[in-house]
């Protein structure tokens, strides 16, 4: 990085320091701290979105609906995600390009499956076979966020599953009772309504989601888990020019601090958020703010 | 080889007790279940006795966040933050970093660098942070009324604690005390993963999963199996906790009962 | 003869590379020095990526390095995620029956193991070894109390603590640590253990791996092979 850097046998201290702490590889370290939170900012919204698709599912009256909804939430919720991470995001690409190989190349005579290979036409490959690397790398990511997603979607699911049933039913009896229709009670009376109930538990959400990360690495991204791992054992000065013992426990350090600094960050937006949202409603906590402000 | 004679030979594997070699070819469903099932066995382990130990430490940090004495408020508040504010991987990670140290200090923390009792104390720490901060939370949110009520009839120290608070608390906590149970089941498979090493090849259940999936190279079979036993064992912990949790809403009115289980819905 | 067969060779890949010009993705793992591995600039780099960026010149064909995660890197071959494996994996027969191996581009490399004392209990000891590998099946064989770790870097940090009295891998593998830390030495004798480190490819993809087939003999034929054998320090040479 710096002009001094080129031969860096010859430094110690904080030039060495200042060097080491500039390879390209102690770069790649610092972006994955923006990939992972780039992916966290992604994968939030999304698992919102599979909670509330999953949630207003089993609340459904049509059965098949209402089940599948409930066993999306059960069987998510059953199983480590680590577990899911292990293959699902073979599974998913698997199924992307054989949903593409019956669109695209339906005169095709060949098995998909052979022996143990999934070979697809080069038309159905996702990416197609001559994309540039850096789209290989977006498609990795989205599977990584939509595994994600899927995965704490389940979860989400369940709370909001819980605070739609949490909303006062005199409110909703009292939107019936004017002659809104079950969709119009839905959408004007229950969805404002149940965030508030929902709070606690997304919240509690997204710090799990943080604190699963670390296991990206297992969804092929290479995350601030990877690279601290990468960088912290023991560097052989037969194939560096900084070589050092095993350092991982100064990067498991750094990690530590990133991440107690991050749920500390989200717990405070939370709290704000809190009261926000308590404001006017018929809970202890909008009870307290009224007693306050009177 | 019958699947009966899989059953005798590598049911307790996980344990050392049994064929001391893994299957090495033609690997058979009936292999892969009774392992992966075998391995299942250090999951209830460690499930069961971080949770049994985690709560009388979570109920000690929950009433010590909310205790006047600045010291142990402190102490509480910090020991929830740290546990609960760092992924558990890193948490192993300096957890066998931290007991390899103290065996070379003295010869008690020898077991502690192997998986039965350090990863244990790991998960102990760990589960005790969350189910306290959320005893916290129930604690915090007993209706005025009864604590005024116990006062009334000359309840005060331990009595009024152990016969009013603490089964409130519990009462009000239990959702998502059960949650953080699931939880924890789920984590236990961090265990040999990640942060400590399997001796004779004797690990849990995703260690033999991995097994099969590395000699294999399907992963399509082994994980999904996984998958099924966890299922299982969150439907048996659900149950479990569904029976403490009408034994505790057992004075309630049925009706009363159903509405109590949605109040705090906080999962971890 | 040689020369027909070279220039045979040659034909084939120009018809190769007519047909498609797509890129070809090679799987690494970017952690097992000197095979592969990823330098201060975060490169991969090592044995492997001079041979596989030499191997794609001489078989003219565009070149891409993947890194993937070593437990999975067989199960994302099939899948199609990459097409081809360098990643000083050993020809084993139950690898084979999933995928296709080019010939080796080295020989046998013999494993060793690596240890604090000259006189470690071997064959009764604690042996450490990364799970998943031909090395950790061997000690589990071999009836030695088999530890295993996620990654090479813990295996020897087991025996730098005394948490394993030895840790067998790869000679080639083990032999830079043991120059550099002067606490720790090769003990015992070599272990040959599987049947040289090839490339490894999909079984459906035949003509890939005649491709590289070809490319490799033609670096054997010339010597350059040994050459890079010897730079890195990596086996024996041909």
């Amino acid at each position: 990085m710096f002009s001094y850097c080129t031969d860096p046998q010859t430094l110690s201290g904080l030039t060495w320091l200042s060097c080491y702490l500039t390879t390209g590889k102690h770069m790649q370290f610092y972006i994955s701290f923006g990939v992972v939170l780039l992916l966290l900012a992604i994968t939030a919204p999304t698992a919102l979105l599979f909670g509330f698709g999953g949630a207003a599912a089993a609340r459904s009256r049509i059965w098949p609906v209402s089940w599948l909804g409930k066993g999306y939430i059960a069987i998510v919720r059953g199983v480590p995600d680590i577990a899911f991470f292990m293959f699902f995001v073979i599974a998913l690409d698997q199924g992307f390009e054989w949903m593409r190989h019956q669109l695209l190349c339906p005169d095709w005579d060949q098995p998909i499956r052979q022996g143990s290979d999934f070979v697809v036409c080069t038309q159905a490959k996702l990416p197609l076979g001559n994309a540039p690397q850096w789209i290989h790398e977006i498609y990795g990511f989205s599977l990584a966020v939509l595994t994600f997603a899927i995965v704490f979607g389940a979860f989400a699911a369940n709370v909001l599953y819980g605070a739609m049933r949490a909303v006062p039913q005199a409110q909703l009896e009292t939107a019936a009772a004017y002659g809104m229709t079950r969709r119009q009670i839905f959408w004007r009376i229950l969805v404002p309504q149940m965030w508030v109930y929902a709070l606690p538990g997304l919240g509690n959400l997204w710090m799990v989601l943080i604190k699963a990360t670390p296991l990206l690495f297992l969804l092929g991204i290479e995350d601030i888990v990877y690279w601290a791992r990468e960088l912290g054992g023991t560097a052989n000065p037969r194939f560096t020019d900084y070589p050092h013992g095993d350092w991982r426990v100064w990067y498991f350090l750094a990690l530590l601090v990133f991440y107690l600094g991050f749920t500390r960050i989200s717990e405070v937006f939370l709290e704000r958020l809190m009261q926000k949202l308590t404001h006017g409603q018929a809970t202890t906590g909008g009870d307290a703010q009224r007693k306050a402000a009177a | 080889m019958s699947c009966w004679q899989t059953i005798q030979d590598y049911g307790l594997r996980s344990l050392g007790i049994g064929e001391r070699l893994l299957p090495r070819e033609d690997f058979t469903l009936c292999e892969q279940v009774t392992l992966i099932g075998s391995g299942l066995l250090w999951n209830i382990y460690f499930g069961t006795l971080a949770l049994l130990a985690g709560f009388f430490l979570a109920t000690a940090l929950a009433i010590g966040k909310g205790a006047r004495n600045r010291a142990i408020r402190v102490a509480s508040t910090w020991f929830i933050f740290i546990f609960r504010g760092s992924p558990l991987f890193i948490q192993f990670f300096f957890a066998y970093f931290a007991f390899l140290s103290l065996k070379s200090v003295s010869p008690i923390f020898d077991p502690f660098t192997s998986a039965w009792a350090g990863a244990l104390i790991v998960l102990f720490f760990n589960t005790a942070a969350y189910s306290g901060e959320i005893f916290y939370g129930a604690l915090r949110s007993i209706p005025k009324g009864d604590v005024d009520a116990a006062d009334a009839y000359g309840f005060s120290g331990w009595a009024r604690f152990r016969r009013i608070i603490w089964p409130t608390m519990l009462r009000l906590a239990w959702p998502a005390y059960t949650n953080e149970a699931i939880f924890l089941f789920h984590a236990t498979t961090l265990v040999f993963f990640s942060g400590f090493p399997a001796w004779q090849q004797r690990g849990d259940a995703l260690y033999y999963a991995n097994y099969f999936a590395d000699k294999t190279f399907n992963p399509f079979v082994p994980y999904p199996i996984l998958a099924g036993y966890f299922i299982l064992l969150t439907l048996v912990i659900l149950g479990l906790f569904g029976l403490i949790n009408s034994r505790l809403n057992r004075h309630l009115p049925k009706e009363a009962r159903r509405r109590l289980k949605l109040r705090v819905n906080i999962i971890r | 003869m040689k020369k027909i067969i070279l220039s045979t060779a040659a034909l084939a890949f120009s018809a190769n590379l007519a047909m498609a010009q797509d890129v070809v993705r090679l799987g690494t793992e970017g952690a097992y020095p000197p095979w592969n591995f990823l330098n201060d600039a975060g490169q991969v780099d090592g044995f492997e990526r001079e041979l596989g960026d030499e191997l794609c010149v001489r078989a003219q064909l565009t070149c891409e390095w993947v890194t993937n995660d070593w437990d999975s890197i067989i199960p994302n071959l099939v899948s199609g995620n990459y097409d081809a494996i360098i990643a000083g994996m050993s020809i084993t027969d139950e690898r084979d029956q999933v995928i296709d191996f080019t010939q080796n581009y080295t020989p046998p490399d013999p494993s060793a193991y690596l240890a604090m004392s000259e006189d470690v209990d071997l064959t009764g000891g604690v042996i450490a070894a990364q799970s998943g590998t031909i090395q950790a099946a061997y000690i589990a064989e071999q009836g030695a109390t088999l530890v295993e770790f996620a990654t090479p870097e813990e295996t020897i940090a087991a025996v730098r603590n005394g948490e394993a009295d030895a840790v067998l891998a790869d000679k080639s593998f083990l032999t830079p640590i043991a120059e550099e830390d002067a606490e720790l030495m090769i003990v015992g004798p070599d272990v040959p253990l599987g049947g040289g480190v090839g490339m490894g490819i999909r079984e459906s993809d035949a003509e890939l791996r005649d491709t590289f087939d070809a490319a490799i003999q033609s670096m054997k034929d010339d010597g350059s092979l040994n050459e890079l054998i010897t730079k890195w320090d990596v086996s024996s040479t041909f």
